[in-house]
Protein backbone atom coordinates (compact mmCIF):
# COMPACT_ATOMS: atom_id res chain seq x y z
CA UNK A 1 0.00 0.00 0.00
CA UNK A 2 1.21 3.47 -0.79
CA UNK A 3 1.99 5.56 2.29
CA UNK A 4 -0.54 8.37 2.32
CA UNK A 5 0.74 11.88 2.91
CA UNK A 6 -0.01 13.97 5.98
CA UNK A 7 -2.63 16.70 5.61
CA UNK A 8 -2.25 17.97 9.17
CA UNK A 9 1.13 18.24 10.88
CA UNK A 10 1.36 19.64 14.38
CA UNK A 11 4.56 19.98 16.39
CA UNK A 12 4.79 21.29 19.96
CA UNK A 13 1.83 23.57 19.39
CA UNK A 14 0.88 25.73 22.40
CA UNK A 15 -1.59 28.44 23.23
CA UNK A 16 -1.27 30.46 26.42
CA UNK A 17 -3.89 32.73 27.96
CA UNK A 18 -1.87 34.76 30.48
CA UNK A 19 0.14 32.05 32.22
CA UNK A 20 -2.50 29.36 31.64
CA UNK A 21 -1.53 26.86 28.95
CA UNK A 22 -4.88 25.95 27.30
CA UNK A 23 -2.93 23.89 24.76
CA UNK A 24 0.42 22.63 25.99
CA UNK A 25 2.94 21.43 23.38
CA UNK A 26 0.77 19.03 21.42
CA UNK A 27 2.16 17.07 18.47
CA UNK A 28 0.40 14.78 15.99
CA UNK A 29 -0.12 14.08 12.27
CA UNK A 30 -3.27 13.22 10.34
CA UNK A 31 -3.11 11.36 7.01
CA UNK A 32 -5.18 12.01 3.89
CA UNK A 33 -8.53 10.22 4.03
CA UNK A 34 -8.20 9.42 7.70
CA UNK A 35 -11.07 9.76 10.23
CA UNK A 36 -9.32 11.34 13.20
CA UNK A 37 -11.20 11.58 16.52
CA UNK A 38 -10.18 14.47 18.74
CA UNK A 39 -11.47 13.71 22.23
CA UNK A 40 -11.15 15.22 25.67
CA UNK A 41 -13.11 16.36 28.70
CA UNK A 42 -14.83 19.78 28.72
CA UNK A 43 -12.10 22.36 29.24
CA UNK A 44 -9.27 20.04 28.14
CA UNK A 45 -8.30 22.39 25.30
CA UNK A 46 -9.95 20.79 22.26
CA UNK A 47 -11.73 23.91 21.04
CA UNK A 48 -8.64 26.09 21.48
CA UNK A 49 -6.55 23.58 19.51
CA UNK A 50 -9.16 23.33 16.79
CA UNK A 51 -9.40 27.12 16.45
CA UNK A 52 -5.66 27.27 15.76
CA UNK A 53 -5.92 24.54 13.13
CA UNK A 54 -8.75 26.24 11.23
CA UNK A 55 -6.87 29.53 11.14
CA UNK A 56 -8.98 31.68 13.44
CA UNK A 57 -6.62 31.78 16.44
CA UNK A 58 -2.88 32.33 16.35
CA UNK A 59 -0.71 29.90 18.35
CA UNK A 60 1.67 31.15 21.08
CA UNK A 61 4.41 28.77 19.96
CA UNK A 62 5.08 25.60 18.00
CA UNK A 63 4.47 24.62 14.38
CA UNK A 64 1.44 23.49 12.45
CA UNK A 65 0.44 23.07 8.82
CA UNK A 66 -3.06 22.23 7.57
CA UNK A 67 -3.57 21.13 3.95
CA UNK A 68 0.03 22.23 3.38
CA UNK A 69 -0.49 25.80 4.68
CA UNK A 70 1.17 27.35 7.70
CA UNK A 71 -1.19 28.34 10.53
CA UNK A 72 0.75 31.57 11.24
CA UNK A 73 1.29 32.93 7.75
CA UNK A 74 -1.34 31.28 5.56
CA UNK A 75 -4.50 31.24 7.69
CA UNK A 76 -6.61 32.57 4.78
CA UNK A 77 -5.50 29.73 2.49
CA UNK A 78 -6.36 27.25 5.22
CA UNK A 79 -9.90 28.61 5.46
CA UNK A 80 -10.39 28.14 1.70
CA UNK A 81 -9.17 24.56 1.80
CA UNK A 82 -11.12 23.20 4.73
CA UNK A 83 -14.75 22.62 5.59
CA UNK A 84 -16.15 23.28 9.06
CA UNK A 85 -19.34 22.52 10.88
CA UNK A 86 -20.26 22.63 14.54
CA UNK A 87 -23.32 21.79 16.57
CA UNK A 88 -23.70 25.43 17.51
CA UNK A 89 -23.36 27.07 14.12
CA UNK A 90 -23.89 25.41 10.81
CA UNK A 91 -26.59 26.95 8.62
CA UNK A 92 -28.78 30.05 8.58
CA UNK A 93 -32.17 29.16 10.06
CA UNK A 94 -33.96 31.99 8.27
CA UNK A 95 -32.74 31.05 4.80
CA UNK A 96 -34.22 28.15 2.83
CA UNK A 97 -32.30 24.96 2.06
CA UNK A 98 -31.64 26.23 -1.47
CA UNK A 99 -30.57 29.69 -0.28
CA UNK A 100 -28.14 28.21 2.25
CA UNK A 101 -26.50 26.08 -0.43
CA UNK A 102 -26.25 29.07 -2.81
CA UNK A 103 -24.89 31.30 -0.03
CA UNK A 104 -22.18 28.91 1.14
CA UNK A 105 -21.29 27.93 -2.43
CA UNK A 106 -20.80 31.63 -3.15
CA UNK A 107 -18.69 32.16 -0.01
CA UNK A 108 -16.41 29.33 -1.11
CA UNK A 109 -16.05 30.89 -4.59
CA UNK A 110 -17.98 28.35 -6.65
CA UNK A 111 -19.44 29.49 -9.98
CA UNK A 112 -23.22 29.68 -10.49
CA UNK A 113 -23.06 26.59 -12.67
CA UNK A 114 -21.06 24.64 -10.09
CA UNK A 115 -23.46 25.66 -7.33
CA UNK A 116 -26.44 24.57 -9.41
CA UNK A 117 -24.86 21.20 -10.10
CA UNK A 118 -23.78 20.65 -6.48
CA UNK A 119 -27.22 21.63 -5.25
CA UNK A 120 -28.93 19.05 -7.44
CA UNK A 121 -26.53 16.31 -6.34
CA UNK A 122 -26.87 17.20 -2.68
CA UNK A 123 -30.67 17.48 -2.65
CA UNK A 124 -30.89 14.15 -4.47
CA UNK A 125 -28.48 12.36 -2.15
CA UNK A 126 -30.10 13.56 1.07
CA UNK A 127 -33.64 13.19 -0.30
CA UNK A 128 -34.50 16.86 0.34
CA UNK A 129 -36.53 17.39 -2.87
CA UNK A 130 -39.70 18.22 -0.94
CA UNK A 131 -38.09 20.84 1.29
CA UNK A 132 -35.64 22.76 -0.93
CA UNK A 133 -37.75 25.90 -0.57
CA UNK A 134 -38.47 25.46 3.15
CA UNK A 135 -36.67 27.47 5.80
CA UNK A 136 -33.90 25.53 7.49
CA UNK A 137 -35.52 26.42 10.85
CA UNK A 138 -38.43 24.13 9.97
CA UNK A 139 -36.27 21.02 9.45
CA UNK A 140 -35.72 18.36 12.14
CA UNK A 141 -32.31 18.66 13.83
CA UNK A 142 -31.01 15.48 12.22
CA UNK A 143 -31.78 16.73 8.69
CA UNK A 144 -30.14 20.06 9.47
CA UNK A 145 -26.97 18.35 10.63
CA UNK A 146 -26.78 16.13 7.54
CA UNK A 147 -27.39 19.14 5.32
CA UNK A 148 -24.78 21.19 7.21
CA UNK A 149 -22.21 18.44 6.73
CA UNK A 150 -22.90 18.23 2.99
CA UNK A 151 -22.71 22.03 2.72
CA UNK A 152 -19.31 21.98 4.45
CA UNK A 153 -18.15 19.69 1.61
CA UNK A 154 -19.49 21.87 -1.26
CA UNK A 155 -16.06 23.22 -2.26
CA UNK A 156 -14.51 19.73 -2.05
CA UNK A 157 -12.13 20.58 0.80
CA UNK A 158 -9.21 18.30 1.61
CA UNK A 159 -10.15 18.32 5.29
CA UNK A 160 -13.39 18.84 7.14
CA UNK A 161 -13.50 19.80 10.82
CA UNK A 162 -16.58 18.62 12.72
CA UNK A 163 -17.12 19.97 16.24
CA UNK A 164 -19.62 17.72 18.08
CA UNK A 165 -21.68 17.29 14.92
CA UNK A 166 -24.16 14.79 16.40
CA UNK A 167 -25.04 16.22 19.83
CA UNK A 168 -28.69 15.58 20.68
CA UNK A 169 -29.44 13.87 17.34
CA UNK A 170 -31.59 10.70 17.44
CA UNK A 171 -29.73 7.37 17.24
CA UNK A 172 -30.82 6.44 13.73
CA UNK A 173 -29.93 9.83 12.23
CA UNK A 174 -26.65 9.80 14.17
CA UNK A 175 -25.74 6.60 12.31
CA UNK A 176 -26.87 7.96 8.95
CA UNK A 177 -24.63 10.93 9.67
CA UNK A 178 -21.68 8.62 10.25
CA UNK A 179 -22.42 6.84 6.99
CA UNK A 180 -22.01 10.24 5.28
CA UNK A 181 -18.69 10.66 7.11
CA UNK A 182 -17.49 7.21 6.00
CA UNK A 183 -18.46 8.00 2.44
CA UNK A 184 -16.57 11.31 2.44
CA UNK A 185 -13.49 9.61 3.92
CA UNK A 186 -13.81 6.83 1.35
CA UNK A 187 -13.68 9.54 -1.35
CA UNK A 188 -10.43 10.87 0.14
CA UNK A 189 -11.63 13.69 2.41
CA UNK A 190 -9.86 13.82 5.76
CA UNK A 191 -12.23 13.99 8.74
CA UNK A 192 -11.24 15.70 11.99
CA UNK A 193 -14.05 15.17 14.49
CA UNK A 194 -14.83 15.85 18.17
CA UNK A 195 -17.58 14.00 20.02
CA UNK A 196 -18.79 13.08 23.49
CA UNK A 197 -20.34 9.84 22.24
CA UNK A 198 -17.77 7.17 22.95
CA UNK A 199 -19.29 4.69 20.51
CA UNK A 200 -18.48 7.27 17.82
CA UNK A 201 -14.87 7.25 18.98
CA UNK A 202 -14.85 3.60 17.89
CA UNK A 203 -15.79 4.66 14.34
CA UNK A 204 -12.56 6.66 13.99
CA UNK A 205 -9.38 5.30 12.39
CA UNK A 206 -7.33 6.92 15.15
CA UNK A 207 -8.25 8.79 18.29
CA UNK A 208 -6.38 11.31 20.42
CA UNK A 209 -7.42 12.11 23.98
CA UNK A 210 -6.54 15.49 25.45
CA UNK A 211 -6.20 15.99 29.20
CA UNK A 212 -5.38 19.42 30.68
CA UNK A 213 -3.99 20.83 27.44
CA UNK A 214 -1.85 17.80 26.53
CA UNK A 215 -2.45 14.83 24.28
CA UNK A 216 -2.24 11.90 26.70
CA UNK A 217 -3.08 9.11 24.26
CA UNK A 218 -3.14 8.67 20.49
CA UNK A 219 -3.72 5.43 18.63
CA UNK A 220 -6.33 3.26 16.93
CA UNK A 221 -9.34 2.51 19.16
CA UNK A 222 -8.30 -1.17 19.17
CA UNK A 223 -4.78 -0.46 20.41
CA UNK A 224 -5.97 2.05 23.01
CA UNK A 225 -8.34 -0.55 24.42
CA UNK A 226 -5.50 -3.09 24.57
CA UNK A 227 -3.14 -0.57 26.16
CA UNK A 228 -5.63 0.38 28.89
CA UNK A 229 -6.95 -3.19 29.23
CA UNK A 230 -10.61 -2.34 28.71
CA UNK A 231 -13.38 -3.37 26.32
CA UNK A 232 -14.76 0.03 25.42
CA UNK A 233 -13.49 3.48 24.50
CA UNK A 234 -15.71 4.82 27.27
CA UNK A 235 -13.54 3.03 29.85
CA UNK A 236 -10.34 4.21 28.14
CA UNK A 237 -11.66 7.76 28.39
CA UNK A 238 -12.69 7.41 32.03
CA UNK A 239 -9.29 5.97 32.99
CA UNK A 240 -7.38 8.73 31.26
CA UNK A 241 -9.47 11.79 31.85
CA UNK A 242 -10.09 11.10 35.50
CA UNK A 243 -6.31 11.28 36.00
CA UNK B 1 -46.16 12.01 45.99
CA UNK B 2 -44.50 11.32 42.70
CA UNK B 3 -45.71 12.46 39.31
CA UNK B 4 -48.86 11.42 37.50
CA UNK B 5 -49.40 12.29 33.84
CA UNK B 6 -52.65 11.32 32.13
CA UNK B 7 -53.39 11.78 28.42
CA UNK B 8 -51.45 15.03 28.08
CA UNK B 9 -51.37 16.67 24.63
CA UNK B 10 -49.79 19.93 23.52
CA UNK B 11 -49.50 21.56 20.10
CA UNK B 12 -47.76 24.70 18.90
CA UNK B 13 -49.83 25.78 15.92
CA UNK B 14 -49.64 22.87 13.46
CA UNK B 15 -46.79 21.15 15.31
CA UNK B 16 -47.83 18.45 17.77
CA UNK B 17 -45.26 18.49 20.58
CA UNK B 18 -46.95 15.91 22.81
CA UNK B 19 -49.58 13.44 21.73
CA UNK B 20 -51.64 11.76 24.47
CA UNK B 21 -48.80 11.09 26.91
CA UNK B 22 -49.39 9.10 30.10
CA UNK B 23 -46.88 8.04 32.72
CA UNK B 24 -46.47 7.75 36.47
CA UNK B 25 -43.34 8.31 38.49
CA UNK B 26 -43.34 6.70 41.93
CA UNK B 27 -42.09 8.51 45.03
CA UNK B 28 -38.26 8.53 45.21
CA UNK B 29 -38.01 6.88 41.82
CA UNK B 30 -35.23 7.85 39.40
CA UNK B 31 -37.17 8.03 36.14
CA UNK B 32 -35.63 8.72 32.74
CA UNK B 33 -37.24 10.40 29.76
CA UNK B 34 -35.12 9.15 26.89
CA UNK B 35 -35.32 10.62 23.42
CA UNK B 36 -33.65 12.90 20.86
CA UNK B 37 -34.06 16.64 20.31
CA UNK B 38 -37.60 17.46 19.28
CA UNK B 39 -39.14 14.45 21.05
CA UNK B 40 -41.22 16.68 23.35
CA UNK B 41 -39.21 16.24 26.55
CA UNK B 42 -38.88 19.95 27.34
CA UNK B 43 -42.59 20.59 26.66
CA UNK B 44 -43.50 17.91 29.20
CA UNK B 45 -41.10 19.43 31.75
CA UNK B 46 -42.61 22.88 31.25
CA UNK B 47 -46.13 21.54 31.74
CA UNK B 48 -45.17 19.66 34.92
CA UNK B 49 -43.31 22.63 36.39
CA UNK B 50 -46.44 24.78 35.69
CA UNK B 51 -44.70 27.07 33.22
CA UNK B 52 -47.04 26.01 30.42
CA UNK B 53 -50.59 24.71 30.20
CA UNK B 54 -51.41 21.51 28.32
CA UNK B 55 -54.12 21.52 25.63
CA UNK B 56 -55.61 18.31 27.02
CA UNK B 57 -55.13 15.87 29.87
CA UNK B 58 -54.34 16.01 33.57
CA UNK B 59 -51.20 15.92 35.66
CA UNK B 60 -50.24 16.02 39.31
CA UNK B 61 -46.83 16.62 40.83
CA UNK B 62 -46.16 15.73 44.48
CA UNK B 63 -49.92 15.25 44.81
CA UNK B 64 -50.82 18.73 43.52
CA UNK B 65 -52.77 19.46 40.34
CA UNK B 66 -50.72 21.36 37.74
CA UNK B 67 -53.61 23.76 37.04
CA UNK B 68 -55.40 24.32 40.34
CA UNK B 69 -52.47 24.00 42.71
CA UNK B 70 -49.64 25.42 40.67
CA UNK B 71 -48.42 27.58 43.54
CA UNK B 72 -47.94 24.55 45.78
CA UNK B 73 -46.08 22.77 42.99
CA UNK B 74 -43.70 25.67 42.54
CA UNK B 75 -42.77 25.45 46.24
CA UNK B 76 -42.27 21.68 46.09
CA UNK B 77 -40.18 21.15 42.99
CA UNK B 78 -36.68 21.91 41.79
CA UNK B 79 -36.20 22.52 38.07
CA UNK B 80 -32.95 22.57 36.17
CA UNK B 81 -33.76 23.67 32.61
CA UNK B 82 -31.71 22.52 29.64
CA UNK B 83 -30.31 25.96 28.99
CA UNK B 84 -28.07 27.44 31.73
CA UNK B 85 -30.38 29.92 33.37
CA UNK B 86 -28.64 31.26 36.45
CA UNK B 87 -27.57 34.88 36.75
CA UNK B 88 -24.26 35.08 34.89
CA UNK B 89 -23.19 38.31 36.57
CA UNK B 90 -23.84 37.11 40.10
CA UNK B 91 -21.16 35.04 41.83
CA UNK B 92 -21.60 31.37 42.67
CA UNK B 93 -22.49 32.19 46.28
CA UNK B 94 -24.80 35.08 45.32
CA UNK B 95 -26.76 32.82 42.97
CA UNK B 96 -27.22 30.19 45.64
CA UNK B 97 -28.21 32.79 48.23
CA UNK B 98 -30.67 34.32 45.79
CA UNK B 99 -32.49 31.04 45.17
CA UNK B 100 -32.51 30.18 48.88
CA UNK B 101 -34.02 33.58 49.74
CA UNK B 102 -36.70 33.36 47.04
CA UNK B 103 -37.89 30.10 48.58
CA UNK B 104 -37.75 31.56 52.09
CA UNK B 105 -34.86 29.49 53.32
CA UNK B 106 -31.11 29.82 53.86
CA UNK B 107 -28.06 28.00 52.55
CA UNK B 108 -27.25 26.85 56.11
CA UNK B 109 -30.68 25.28 56.64
CA UNK B 110 -30.40 22.83 53.76
CA UNK B 111 -26.64 22.68 53.36
CA UNK B 112 -26.70 18.94 54.05
CA UNK B 113 -28.56 18.23 50.86
CA UNK B 114 -26.21 20.11 48.54
CA UNK B 115 -22.96 19.58 50.47
CA UNK B 116 -21.61 16.75 48.24
CA UNK B 117 -22.12 18.85 45.14
CA UNK B 118 -21.44 22.32 46.46
CA UNK B 119 -18.03 21.53 48.04
CA UNK B 120 -16.74 20.91 44.52
CA UNK B 121 -17.50 24.49 43.49
CA UNK B 122 -17.07 26.19 46.86
CA UNK B 123 -13.43 27.13 46.12
CA UNK B 124 -14.86 29.31 43.33
CA UNK B 125 -17.72 30.82 45.33
CA UNK B 126 -16.62 34.38 44.53
CA UNK B 127 -16.41 33.75 40.79
CA UNK B 128 -19.19 35.03 38.55
CA UNK B 129 -21.40 32.21 37.24
CA UNK B 130 -20.78 33.29 33.63
CA UNK B 131 -17.05 32.57 34.06
CA UNK B 132 -17.48 28.97 35.21
CA UNK B 133 -16.63 25.91 33.09
CA UNK B 134 -19.50 23.76 31.77
CA UNK B 135 -19.13 21.14 34.49
CA UNK B 136 -19.08 23.74 37.26
CA UNK B 137 -22.13 25.56 35.88
CA UNK B 138 -23.98 22.28 35.92
CA UNK B 139 -23.09 21.68 39.59
CA UNK B 140 -24.15 25.19 40.57
CA UNK B 141 -27.45 24.85 38.70
CA UNK B 142 -28.14 21.58 40.52
CA UNK B 143 -27.27 23.17 43.88
CA UNK B 144 -29.68 26.05 43.17
CA UNK B 145 -32.44 23.61 42.15
CA UNK B 146 -31.99 21.72 45.45
CA UNK B 147 -31.49 24.51 47.97
CA UNK B 148 -35.17 24.60 49.07
CA UNK B 149 -35.24 20.82 49.61
CA UNK B 150 -37.72 19.95 46.83
CA UNK B 151 -39.81 16.77 46.90
CA UNK B 152 -39.53 16.35 43.14
CA UNK B 153 -36.56 17.28 41.00
CA UNK B 154 -36.86 17.97 37.24
CA UNK B 155 -33.64 17.83 35.25
CA UNK B 156 -33.92 18.65 31.54
CA UNK B 157 -30.92 17.25 29.69
CA UNK B 158 -28.45 18.01 32.49
CA UNK B 159 -25.63 16.15 30.73
CA UNK B 160 -26.00 17.23 27.09
CA UNK B 161 -22.62 18.32 25.72
CA UNK B 162 -20.92 17.16 28.91
CA UNK B 163 -17.92 14.81 28.66
CA UNK B 164 -18.19 11.18 29.81
CA UNK B 165 -16.24 11.74 33.05
CA UNK B 166 -18.45 14.60 34.27
CA UNK B 167 -21.53 12.70 33.10
CA UNK B 168 -20.57 9.71 35.26
CA UNK B 169 -20.01 11.94 38.30
CA UNK B 170 -23.35 13.65 37.71
CA UNK B 171 -25.24 10.35 37.72
CA UNK B 172 -23.49 9.30 40.92
CA UNK B 173 -24.82 12.53 42.48
CA UNK B 174 -28.36 11.73 41.27
CA UNK B 175 -28.22 8.28 42.87
CA UNK B 176 -27.27 9.85 46.20
CA UNK B 177 -30.13 12.37 45.97
CA UNK B 178 -32.54 9.57 45.21
CA UNK B 179 -31.44 7.78 48.39
CA UNK B 180 -32.42 10.88 50.31
CA UNK B 181 -36.00 10.36 49.14
CA UNK B 182 -36.20 12.85 46.28
CA UNK B 183 -38.27 11.87 43.23
CA UNK B 184 -36.27 12.58 40.08
CA UNK B 185 -37.45 12.96 36.49
CA UNK B 186 -34.46 13.36 34.21
CA UNK B 187 -34.27 13.60 30.43
CA UNK B 188 -31.30 12.69 28.27
CA UNK B 189 -30.44 11.98 24.65
CA UNK B 190 -27.66 9.58 25.81
CA UNK B 191 -29.00 6.04 25.69
CA UNK B 192 -26.20 4.70 27.91
CA UNK B 193 -27.55 6.83 30.77
CA UNK B 194 -30.95 5.16 30.46
CA UNK B 195 -29.52 2.00 32.03
CA UNK B 196 -28.89 3.96 35.27
CA UNK B 197 -32.59 4.78 35.81
CA UNK B 198 -35.14 2.69 37.74
CA UNK B 199 -37.60 3.03 34.88
CA UNK B 200 -37.52 4.81 31.56
CA UNK B 201 -39.95 6.15 29.00
CA UNK B 202 -38.65 6.12 25.43
CA UNK B 203 -40.09 9.12 23.63
CA UNK B 204 -39.92 10.31 20.03
CA UNK B 205 -41.97 12.74 18.00
CA UNK B 206 -44.27 13.54 20.94
CA UNK B 207 -45.24 9.90 21.49
CA UNK B 208 -44.15 7.39 24.09
CA UNK B 209 -42.68 4.34 22.42
CA UNK B 210 -42.39 2.24 25.56
CA UNK B 211 -42.20 2.42 29.37
CA UNK B 212 -40.45 -0.16 31.52
CA UNK B 213 -37.28 -0.94 33.48
CA UNK B 214 -34.13 -0.71 31.34
CA UNK B 215 -33.63 -4.45 31.70
CA UNK B 216 -37.16 -5.31 30.54
CA UNK B 217 -36.96 -2.90 27.62
CA UNK B 218 -33.81 -4.56 26.35
CA UNK B 219 -35.54 -7.93 26.78
CA UNK B 220 -38.28 -6.84 24.36
CA UNK B 221 -35.89 -6.65 21.40
CA UNK B 222 -37.67 -8.83 18.85
CA UNK B 223 -34.86 -10.54 16.92
CA UNK B 224 -31.51 -12.24 17.45
CA UNK B 225 -28.82 -9.57 17.14
CA UNK B 226 -25.35 -10.07 15.67
CA UNK B 227 -22.08 -8.19 15.76
CA UNK B 228 -20.38 -8.18 12.37
CA UNK B 229 -16.79 -7.07 12.00
CA UNK B 230 -14.70 -6.51 8.87
CA UNK B 231 -11.62 -4.41 8.17
CA UNK B 232 -13.35 -1.84 6.00
CA UNK B 233 -16.31 -0.33 7.89
CA UNK B 234 -17.70 1.68 4.98
CA UNK B 235 -17.54 -1.36 2.70
CA UNK B 236 -19.20 -3.48 5.37
CA UNK B 237 -22.14 -1.09 5.87
CA UNK B 238 -22.65 -0.62 2.14
CA UNK B 239 -22.52 -4.37 1.47
CA UNK B 240 -24.87 -5.29 4.32
CA UNK B 241 -27.36 -2.56 3.34
CA UNK B 242 -27.67 -4.21 -0.07
CA UNK B 243 -27.84 -7.79 1.23
CA UNK B 244 -31.15 -9.45 0.36
CA UNK B 245 -31.85 -10.89 3.84
CA UNK B 246 -31.02 -7.76 5.85
CA UNK B 247 -33.70 -6.59 8.28
CA UNK B 248 -31.59 -3.89 9.94
CA UNK B 249 -27.96 -2.86 9.88
CA UNK B 250 -26.44 -0.08 12.00
CA UNK B 251 -22.86 0.90 12.82
CA UNK B 252 -22.27 0.24 16.51
CA UNK B 253 -18.82 1.04 17.83
CA UNK B 254 -16.26 -1.16 16.07
CA UNK B 255 -19.00 -3.50 14.75
CA UNK B 256 -22.22 -3.27 12.83
CA UNK B 257 -25.32 -4.57 14.58
CA UNK B 258 -27.27 -6.80 12.24
CA UNK B 259 -30.63 -8.53 12.24
CA UNK B 260 -31.84 -10.93 9.59
CA UNK B 261 -35.28 -11.18 7.97
CA UNK B 262 -35.28 -14.96 8.11
CA UNK B 263 -36.31 -17.23 10.99
CA UNK B 264 -32.87 -18.85 11.06
CA UNK B 265 -30.00 -16.85 9.69
CA UNK B 266 -27.09 -18.47 7.95
CA UNK B 267 -23.77 -17.14 9.29
CA UNK B 268 -21.67 -18.97 6.71
CA UNK B 269 -23.74 -17.61 3.85
CA UNK B 270 -23.27 -14.03 5.07
CA UNK B 271 -19.51 -14.61 5.45
CA UNK B 272 -19.34 -15.94 1.90
CA UNK B 273 -21.31 -12.93 0.65
CA UNK B 274 -18.95 -10.49 2.40
CA UNK B 275 -15.86 -12.27 1.05
CA UNK B 276 -17.34 -12.01 -2.41
CA UNK B 277 -17.80 -8.26 -1.75
CA UNK B 278 -14.04 -8.01 -1.17
CA UNK B 279 -14.10 -7.68 2.63
CA UNK B 280 -11.48 -9.22 4.91
CA UNK B 281 -11.08 -10.23 8.59
CA UNK B 282 -14.78 -11.02 8.77
CA UNK B 283 -16.23 -12.05 12.11
CA UNK B 284 -19.87 -12.65 13.00
CA UNK B 285 -21.16 -13.43 16.49
CA UNK B 286 -24.34 -13.12 18.52
CA UNK B 287 -24.55 -10.15 20.87
CA UNK B 288 -26.92 -8.66 23.46
CA UNK B 289 -29.13 -5.76 22.40
CA UNK B 290 -28.77 -2.41 24.19
CA UNK B 291 -31.40 0.24 24.92
CA UNK B 292 -30.19 2.08 21.84
CA UNK B 293 -30.90 -0.99 19.65
CA UNK B 294 -34.39 -1.23 21.13
CA UNK B 295 -35.00 2.48 20.65
CA UNK B 296 -33.99 2.29 16.98
CA UNK B 297 -36.21 -0.75 16.42
CA UNK B 298 -39.21 0.97 18.03
CA UNK B 299 -38.57 4.27 16.23
CA UNK B 300 -38.34 2.66 12.79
Amino acid sequence: MIQKHNVIEVENLSKLFGDFAAVNQISFQVKAGEIFGFLGANGAGKTTAMKMLIGISSPTSGKATVAGFDVYREAESIKKNIGYMSQKFALYDDLTVKENITFFGGIYGLSKKQIEQKRCELVEELGLQEVTNSLVASLPLGWKQKLAFSVSLLHEPKIVFLDEPTGGVDPITRRQFWELIYKAAHNGTTIFVTTHYMDEAEYCDRVSIMVNGKIEALDTPKKLKEQYKTNTMNDVFLKLARG
Amino acid sequence: MGILVKNISKSYGKLTALSNISLDVKPSELYGLIGPDGAGKTTLFRILTTLMIADKGQATVAGYDVLKEYKSIRKSVGYMPGRFSLYQDLTVEENLNFFATIFGTTIEENYDLIKDIYVQIEPFKNRRAGKLSGGMKQKLALSCALIHKPKVLFLDEPTTGVDPVSRKEFWEMLKRLQQKGITILVSTPYMDEAALCDRIALIQGGKILEIDTPKAIVGHFPKPLYNIYATNMYGLITSMSHYEHTYSVFPFGEFVHYTDKREAMDVEEIKAYLVQQGLTNINIEATQPTIEDTFMELAK
